[in-house]
């Protein structure tokens, strides 16, 4: 449209575009800590800064992509809220008054109330790592220190999804296993917002949906993954168990199962004891030599269920050679589920799916399952010794996480999940769910937890967070009563493999079952965020006792950032980035391994730290070394390791174990086991900070039964033994618990406690309604109310990040347009969120895309005022609200006993059992949310804060 | 005010796919730090730490519902400037800052010769322009003019940052002028749409619609057809089941 009155304008006239500046002047590869997925990263400087990151295109995590939080990590390595000197409190606890000290002041006072505790009785000192990734360092450290009382956060996590496949199929979801997204045809995934695995799961979502497979998202909300599903069912919360058992129940019916996969890989075919009341009841009938026997239908007797090519009987009632009797697992599986109380017709009010649509998830995944099998042409050998030229597969593909984890009955339902792959012979076959190396475990996997005994100055040896067994390997006194501050492993938790970081506080406040003396945190927002009724958690943090010393005397807490806990420490240790230090992505703890082989990664400095700041396993092997724990020191008492890198170099957890499997050996030649290499970490730096070993293709599927892939795991040091490691349907484990609740064996529970075991441990999967649900008024509170976290904050630690809090910067209350509108509440109405420990108060925002009788929001989007170096009246601080404000830290009391609010068999913090009424504030009440606690205040020399950031950084 | 040049043959843009965004906003992020840094740096942000924090962004994601309950969706839609053939952004420039290329078709602001005076934005209706109120210069996306053939880059990265972020690869780069090119395949095969075509401007940018659901299965396995004794009890079927450990 040419101006008559104006020349034109030559176009793009005298601009100068550079299209060849060199990005940056260096560039570093490491791992990304934005959140817990572990992708590699390729960070970008220009004159010591970050200039720009970028995902690693070689790392086998995230090949290339990076997610929102990635490329954000340059807003948190120069964020004003990183502290920036170890910091003495100088007033009363929460007040925030502080003076800078010297790190050797720091380290000698942490030394001199740490050396007392271990002197006198080491379990008074309570050490909790929260989002902690060295765990394979600060769990030996703790044993090594002699306290029983250590775990990071998948209490309050995911211990529910850990539990439940680890004592089912040997391996689980998250870093467990994975989708085979190449071949998958069809996918369920249930309660899954954003979770671990968050690239690799969206970029094989990307594939599959390329290929034009079918995603079908169990949800009660429709948000990221689920907008995308091809399918999505509003599930209602806490009810993805019955779903599950009512597709396990059509396809019984309809017998469309895998028979061939139960018998040859799972425990379908074991006779299980019928003797009600005796003390063998439900377990296994073994021969002499304990091994497990099925019913030979040929010789029409009893044999080694793993003998070759032998006819066993799945049902049947039978007569042992002793005269007990006894039934397949597979009778006592099909007796449950083929029960009325399954039908979809009896589950679909209570989930909110109708049956009809129920029966044809059924149909549908079947006839994937069965009539689109997939064959590889590739022979591999089984576990017995038989070659198979070809590897067929199931392809339906299952997934799943927090959504189904988080609440009372997730154990089971996870569980049932994995009886649902299993009557689908979807187990690591192509197409279906597959094992991420070093999975698959034994089942369960390894020992007992240590921490049986604690003595003065004397370490524990073995493993603080591990497998019971049964009731001999509870962490109990003679009485019963737990042995940890937290519970884990007690009869309240007996399978609390990750520990129960959220009843730490609350069982410190009651001193039950004893009092502690130091509380020492790494990286957990407990006095905000990370706890369940944090206020509460918070008049814990600075009771005093009638003296005026405080109900927990000491109090340390390592962070790199002034997040809500700081104000409530004695002493802050403060944390370098994770573009700061050397990390490590262990083997021994949770290594980045996939379904193509094991690996693990590290992390190493990019960028030196600007501040008087260390790094804390730099921080954890000092003070070690200081405490002359064992490990941690020389014959002659000075310190064995000089810092982290050290340590992952040198150390061995058993000849030729170390943190690192890649590079092992003098000469770097050797894989999982090998002496230590001193260039080893120089190696990882040369190869983009991470090691794989790829699997030949004869181990890439049915890797509990695969000769050459259980051999090499064996060779490897994955694992003790090599034999097949056979799927527990019926799990012996959950019924020694059972038949002790019933009187049996040694190892008792206190009585109170005697119901709730016989029924929370039955050895099949089960479904009951959420116990915090079934202890209120259902009609008070009518709705449930669920978090997720958003995309770009997921597992983010520190969600003041200039750029993702302009995504997220006021978390909002989700609700049904149609429910909102029977209330009368609308669009950004002021409401009021009550449950039946409390209220808070948010602004409401309707939708379609979720279940009518739930309400949802964003989590840990909510800060207290003063935190995180944002100024008071942020929208954090002022609309955004946590949902932990009303959920409890206790189920309600019964014979005055009262137990967290938690699985019963793994301890898991039940979050989404919440139950709430939600109603319309009063004109007057609108505009700041409730609770909202007084402004926290800053520690000395914290940082300006900018007005306006113009380049990152400067 | 400003003249367009005559139309390239190459066209340059994205094709985003809706059928696969998850809303993950990677794309947004990878943007602001590469071009934080890169030819239109600043991007700076306002209030960064306090109520109102604002900053520049070329590519911000939204997410609407669309329908009721759960026949309804939810999409996540990626907005960024779509390098139009014919835009209204540029010809409104006063000052000739703002322009389209001769060569490539990728739409720039020469900061020098911007005056801020956002008559741009006000032309542009898909809302792609930033003004940088600290510089008072309008800026916007780039199309990474500064990656996309720098050979200090490997080859494979010489893409837009938002492209090698995704995670879903719901977002593709190349030459929308080449009907051969795997953009111009793939806008062709899976009904890629102009945005707004009523304007008129003509988006060199395409969008990829959501894919139709899949009907439910129409041929299901048919089932097995029990006997009489065996709805009595279903456990007889699997009682001289011949299997093989």
């Amino acid at each position: 449209m040419p101006d008559t009155h104006l020349p034109p304008r030559m176009t793009g006239q005298g601009d100068r575009v550079e299209t060849q500046q060199p990005i940056g002047d260096a560039v570093k590869t490491t791992t990304c800590y934005m959140c817990a997925c572990r992708c590699g990263i390729k960070v970008h400087l220009k004159d010591g800064r970050v200039r720009y990151i970028e995902g690693n295109p070689d790392h086998p995590v995230n090949r290339g992509v990076i997610c929102g939080k990635g490329s954000a990590g340059i807003m948190t390595q120069y964020s004003p809220a990183r502290l920036q000197a170890p910091l003495k409190r100088v007033g009363p606890r929460g007040a925030g008054e502080y003076a800078e000290i010297s790190w050797d002041e720091a380290m000698e006072m942490a030394t001199g109330w740490l050396r007392e505790v271990r002197a006198t009785d080491p379990r008074r000192l309570a050490f909790f790592t929260g989002r902690d990734q060295s765990q394979s360092l600060t769990g030996f450290w703790a044993a090594q220190f002699g306290t029983p009382n250590f775990a990071a956060h998948g209490g309050f996590c995911s211990v529910n999804m850990a539990a439940g496949g680890l004592y089912t199929i040997g391996g689980s979801f998250w870093e467990f296993g994975e989708v085979d997204w190449d071949h998958a045809k069809y996918l369920v995934m249930f309660g899954v917002a954003e979770d671990h695995d968050s690239n690799p799961i969206k970029i094989g979502l990307g594939k599959m949906k390329g290929r034009g497979a079918k995603f079908v998202s169990v949800n009660p909300i429709r948000t990221g993954y689920s907008a995308i599903a091809d399918e999505w069912i509003g599930i209602r919360p806490g009810t993805d168990g019955l779903l599950v058992m009512a597709l396990m129940h059509e396809l019984l019916r309809t017998d469309r199962v895998d028979l061939d996969f139960l018998v040859r890989y799972t425990n379908a075919a074991w006779l299980v004891v019928r003797n009600p009341g005796g003390a063998d009841d439900g377990l296994f009938v073994r021969d002499a030599e304990g091994k497990p026997l099925s019913w030979d239908r040929v010789a029409q007797a009893p044999a080694d269920a793993a003998t070759p090519d032998m006819q066993p009987a799945i049902v049947g009632d039978f007569t042992l050679p002793d005269g007990r009797r006894a039934v397949p697992v597979f009778q006592l599986m099909a007796e449950r589920y083929l029960g009325a109380e399954y039908a979809p017709a009896a589950v679909a009010e209570r989930c909110g799916v109708p049956a009809e649509r129920i029966i044809r998830l059924a149909a549908e995944i079947a006839d994937v399952a069965f009539n689109q099998t997939i064959t590889l042409n590739q022979p591999w050998t089984d576990a017995l010794g038989r070659r198979h030229e070809t590897m067929v597969g199931r392809p339906v593909a299952f997934h799943a996480m927090r959504g189904i984890s988080a609440h009372s009955n997730g154990f089971h339902t996870c569980r049932a999940l994995h009886l649902l792959q299993m009557l689908l012979g979807a187990i690591d076959t192509p197409g279906s769910w597959r094992y991420k190396s070093p999975f698959p475990r034994p089942i369960p996997p390894g020992p007992g937890p240590a921490g049986k005994t604690s003595a003065p100055n004397t370490p524990i040896a073995g493993n603080l967070l591990a497998f019971p067994h049964g009731p001999d390997d509870l962490l109990v006194d003679e009485a019963g009563n737990p042995l940890r501050i937290d519970k884990a492993f007690s009869w309240e938790a007996p399978l609390g493999l990750h520990g129960m970081m959220h009843t730490v506080i609350h069982n410190a406040g009651a001193e039950d079952p004893y009092p502690i003396d130091t509380l020492f945190m790494f990286m957990a927002n407990m006095a905000w965020n990370s706890a369940m009724n944090p206020l509460e958690t918070i008049r814990i943090l600075t009771e005093q006792k009638a003296d005026g010393s405080y109900r927990i005397p000491h109090v340390i807490y390592a962070d790199a950032f002034f997040s809500e806990t700081v104000p409530y420490a004695d002493l802050i240790l403060p944390d370098t980035t994770y573009l700061e230090r050397w990390d490590c992505i262990s083997i021994l703890d949770r290594p980045i391994g996939s379904s193509h082989g094991p690996g693990d990664a590290i992390r190493q400095p990019v960028v030196k730290p600007d501040r008087d700041v260390r790094p804390f396993q730099d921080v954890l092997i000092e003070l070690g070394a200081r405490l002359g724990l064992p490990a941690f020191v020389k014959e002659d008492g000075s310190p064995r390791w000089k810092d982290y890198p050290d340590y992952i170099t040198n150390h061995q957890r058993t000849p030729g174990v170390g943190p690192l499997a890649g590079w092992r050996g003098a000469d770097g030649t050797k894989k999982g086991v090998g002496e230590p290499n001193p260039d080893q970490l120089q190696r990882y730096i040369e190869n983009g900070c991470f090691w794989q070993h790829k699997l030949p293709p004869e181990q890439g599927y049915f890797k509990q039964a695969n000769r050459a892939y259980l051999d090499d795991a064996r060779a490897m040091g994955m694992m003790g033994q090599s034999n097949q490691i056979v799927l527990q349907i019926w799990s012996e484990p959950l019924q020694k618990f059972r038949l002790a609740a019933e009187g049996h064996g040694a190892k008792q529970p206190p009585d109170r406690l005697r119901g709730r075991i016989r029924t929370f441990f039955d050895p099949l999967p089960i479904w009951y309604a959420p116990l915090d649900q079934q202890a209120q008024d259902a009609a008070a509170y009518p709705l449930s109310a669920v978090t997720q976290r958003p995309m770009a904050m997921y597992h983010s630690w520190g969600s003041m990040n200039a750029w993702l809090r302009q995504i997220h910067g006021a978390n909002r209350l989700y609700m049904s347009r149609a429910t909102a509108e029977r209330q009368g509440i609308a669009q950004d109405d002021w409401v009021w969120v009550e449950s039946r420990v409390g209220r808070v108060k948010g602004q409401v925002a309707l939708m379609e895309g979720v279940n009518p009788d739930t309400v949802w929001t964003w989590n840990a989007i909510g800060k207290r005022a003063g935190a995180w170096q944002l100024s008071p009246d942020s929208p954090e601080a002022e609309r955004g609200f946590l949902l932990n404000h009303v959920i409890t830290e206790w189920l309600p009391a019964q014979e005055g006993f009262r137990s967290a609010n938690a699985d019963p068999v793994t301890g898991q913090a039940a979050w989404y059992d919440l139950r709430v009424a939600v109603t319309k504030c009063t004109p007057g009440e609108a505009a700041q949310t409730a609770p909202h606690p007084t402004t926290l205040k800053a520690p000395p020399n914290m940082p300006a804060v900018p007005g306006i950031l113009r380049r990152p950084g400067r | 005010m400003t003249e367009l040049p005559p139309p390239s043959a190459k066209k340059l843009g994205l094709v985003i796919d809706l059928d696969t965004c998850v809303g993950c906003q990677a794309c947004a992020t990878n943007c602001k730090e590469w071009n934080a840094g890169g030819h239109a740096a600043p991007l700076p942000d306002f209030q960064p730490y306090s109520a109102g924090a604002e900053g520049v962004w070329f590519n911000r994601v939204h997410s609407y519902e669309a329908g009721e309950g759960e026949a309804g969706r939810t999409v996540h839609f990626p907005r960024s400037c779509l390098h139009c053939e014919t835009p209204d952004c540029v010809t409104v420039c006063p000052t000739g800052a703002s322009y389209k290329r001769a060569e490539d078709g990728i739409v720039l602001v020469n900061a020098e010769a911007c005056i801020g005076c956002g008559l741009c934005a006000w032309a542009c209706a898909y809302g792609a322009r930033e003004l940088d109120e600290d510089a008072g210069v309008m800026k916007k996306c780039t199309l990474c003019v500064d990656r996309i053939t720098n050979e200090t880059i490997p080859a494979p990265q010489r893409q837009p940052a938002c492209v090698i972020a995704c995670p879903v690869s719901a977002r593709h780069f190349g030459d929308l002028g080449d009907p051969e090119s795997d953009v111009s395949k793939l806008v062709a095969a899976r009904g890629g749409y102009d945005l707004m075509p009523e304007m008129g401007y003509r988006p060199v940018n395409k969008y990829l619609p959501p894919r139709e659901r899949p009907a439910p299965n129409p041929n299901p396995p048919a089932e097995a057809q029990p006997s009489a004794a065996e709805i009595r009890n279903p456990l007889l079927r699997w009682l001289d089941r011949a299997l093989s450990r």
